[in-house]
């Protein structure tokens, strides 16, 4: 019984200390944010009184602004959609890069994993503001492409605050995401399945296409969901690469705590794209897991 | 066969171009004796120079270096001891509340804070940059010392608690050698990801409060000048020694499997 007590303790007193921060400056704020966004702007910003001539003043009219105002609808639309182009642009180029490094040499596999790591250590605005200068209308990159242009009668196109621009940065900053879970997938494939495969007569195309790929889609969908949250949540590519047009959720979100500074609706926009986020996040990973149950179950 | 190789390796070297050449491009054109950012011009030291001249630039680096310290060690702290608290013990919401920072938009976890400070009437300082980035890396400490604990001989502990240690001389003079380099790569993954937040930092900071990603933020808000290539170029260089110490403390933290 003593032991059992001190194991009990020693258990509270190990995991006491950090589950008390957690909850005072993660669950706390979080759970704040979710009771502040049924709640009523405040004349000055922020948030109204909670109780007003003794009643709770909690109501959903931000809930109902999101859904009346085809703006935002339309915005949310727009960010889902960048953010998918990103997650396949990523996934496209992540694919050739990580066979490759599950190919290679077991030695070499670590250094080549490494370095496309090493960049996603650097900081996220360097690594924005990389783009800024490669796609700068002085750069050479910007100069070839118009003089091309020119040379078929088109005007000239501005290659930065486009949405070209943030679609680049978008796949740039992300891609390790994808390389990650997809090497960790193809390093684990079983190689005498294509030696059966290529015995039994099929091509490079059919072994990858009909191996290679579906063993994969476990990876695959992780990427994704790993790809997709924080792209779905961006503000600061937008924010600096973008033009007027680009503005996605994450951009009308720091709007709404900084400069119109309607909390209760800006916890409404935080709150519905972290649920989208997870949603169709979660909804990947169940794809990934039911796949590889039904082939489990096939083998 | 053949073809298909040379065809991987053609991708997969556009895919390292990708991922490098932008930035081989900040670091030589930190270098470059000129305002524009387009064309070499020639070899100069000018905007280094500038940068340590540059007061705003200076008050950001120690803000930035001095929040960095104290998340890292008072994460450390409780990323440790939730490490071990959810290897050696069933503690599901402990669990959820250490990895869901990790998972969720960096964006809620910045805007939720931002009213739980203002509510509370914390004025934002560097005060509120620290509590709220040590929120976030507690998970990532308490990721790689679990790892750690995995891959130890737990019967170790054990032997020492049969030898007469107390729970607290088993983990002071066996569990915490053993786990050890987790638990400094854990610290030095803090550090990075602290003095690198910009999302969180963002909300939190107020006004008054500038870090380096904050500083560089509102300089290429306004214009691309080589003295963000000079400071970027700095600031790769001290996260690149950390990853390289990192690494070399725990092999396989930067290994796949």
């Amino acid at each position: 019984m003593a032991a059992r007590r001190g194991a009990n303790l020693g258990k509270w007193l190990v995991s006491g200390p950090p589950l008390l921060y957690l909850v005072v400056f993660f669950a706390i704020p979080t759970l704040i944010m979710v009771l502040a966004s049924f709640r009523t702007p405040g004349e000055f910003g922020g948030l109204a009184p909670l109780v007003e001539d003794g009643k709770l003043d909690l109501n959903l009219d931000s809930y109902a602004r999101l859904l009346s105002d085809a703006v935002y609808v339309q915005i949310f639309i727009k960010s889902v959609w960048y953010a998918l182009l990103t997650t396949l642009f990523c996934l496209l180029l992540a694919y050739p890069l990580s066979l490759l490094i599950a190919q290679s040499a077991r030695r070499h596999r670590d250094l080549l994993l490494l370095l496309v790591i090493l960049p996603f250590w650097s900081n996220f605005l360097i690594r924005v503001y990389a783009w800024m200068i490669i796609l700068g209308p002085n750069a050479a990159l910007a100069r070839t492409v118009n003089s091309v242009l020119a040379w078929f009668g088109h005007e000239p196109v501005p290659l930065l605050f486009s949405s070209f621009a943030v679609l680049v940065c978008l796949v740039y900053v992300h891609l390790p995401f994808m390389v990650l879970p997809l090497y960790a997938n193809l390093e684990k494939h079983d190689l005498a399945l294509l030696d059966a495969a290529q015995d039994l007569g099929a091509n490079a195309w059919q072994r990858f296409w009909r191996i290679t790929f579906p063993l994969s889609l476990p990876g695959v969908y992780a990427g994704a969901a790993l790809v997709f949250i924080p792209a779905l949540g961006i503000f600061a590519i937008p924010d600096i690469l973008g033009g007027p047009e680009d503005s996605l959720i994450g951009n009308v979100i720091k709007q709404q705590f900084l400069e119109t500074r309607d909390w209760p609706f800006g916890s409404v926009l935080s709150i519905v794209l972290t649920v989208a986020a997870l949603l169709l996040a979660g909804l990947a990973a169940w794809f990934g897991r039911r796949n590889l149950g039904a082939r489990q179950t096939n083998a | 066969m053949r073809r298909r190789t040379v065809a991987l390796w053609a991708a997969a070297v556009a895919g390292y171009a990708f991922l490098y050449i932008p930035l081989v491009i900040v670091v030589v054109y930190s270098f470059n004796n000129s305002r524009l950012n387009a064309e070499w011009v020639g070899f100069t030291l000018d905007w280094y120079d500038k940068l340590f001249h540059d007061q705003e630039m200076l008050e950001a680096a120690a803000n930035s270096l001095g929040i960095a310290l104290v998340v890292s060690a008072v994460s450390t702290v409780l990323g440790t001891m939730a490490g071990v608290a959810m290897y050696r013990y069933k503690t599901r919401l402990l669990s959820v509340l250490v990895l869901t920072p990790i998972a969720i938009p960096e964006i809620l976890m910045g805007v939720s804070l931002l009213i739980f400070f203002v509510l509370l009437n914390f004025t934002p300082s560097v005060v509120t940059v620290a509590l709220s980035h040590i929120a976030f890396c507690i998970g990532f400490v308490a990721i790689v010392v679990r790892a750690r604990l995995a891959g130890m001989d737990e019967s170790l502990t054990e032997a020492a608690r049969d030898c007469g240690a107390t729970p607290l001389q088993a983990f002071r003079y066996v569990t915490l050698p053993l786990i050890m380099p987790g638990v400094i790569a854990g610290a030095l993954m803090a550090f990075t990801l602290s003095i690198d937040d910009f999302v969180i930092t963002f909300f939190t900071s107020g006004a008054g409060t500038v870090t380096l990603p904050l500083q560089i933020y509102s300089m290429i808000k306004i214009a691309v000048t080589p003295e963000v290539n000079a400071v970027s170029t700095l600031l790769m260089l001290l996260t690149l020694a950390l990853i390289v110490v990192a690494s070399r403390l725990t092999p396989t933290l930067l290994r796949s499997d």
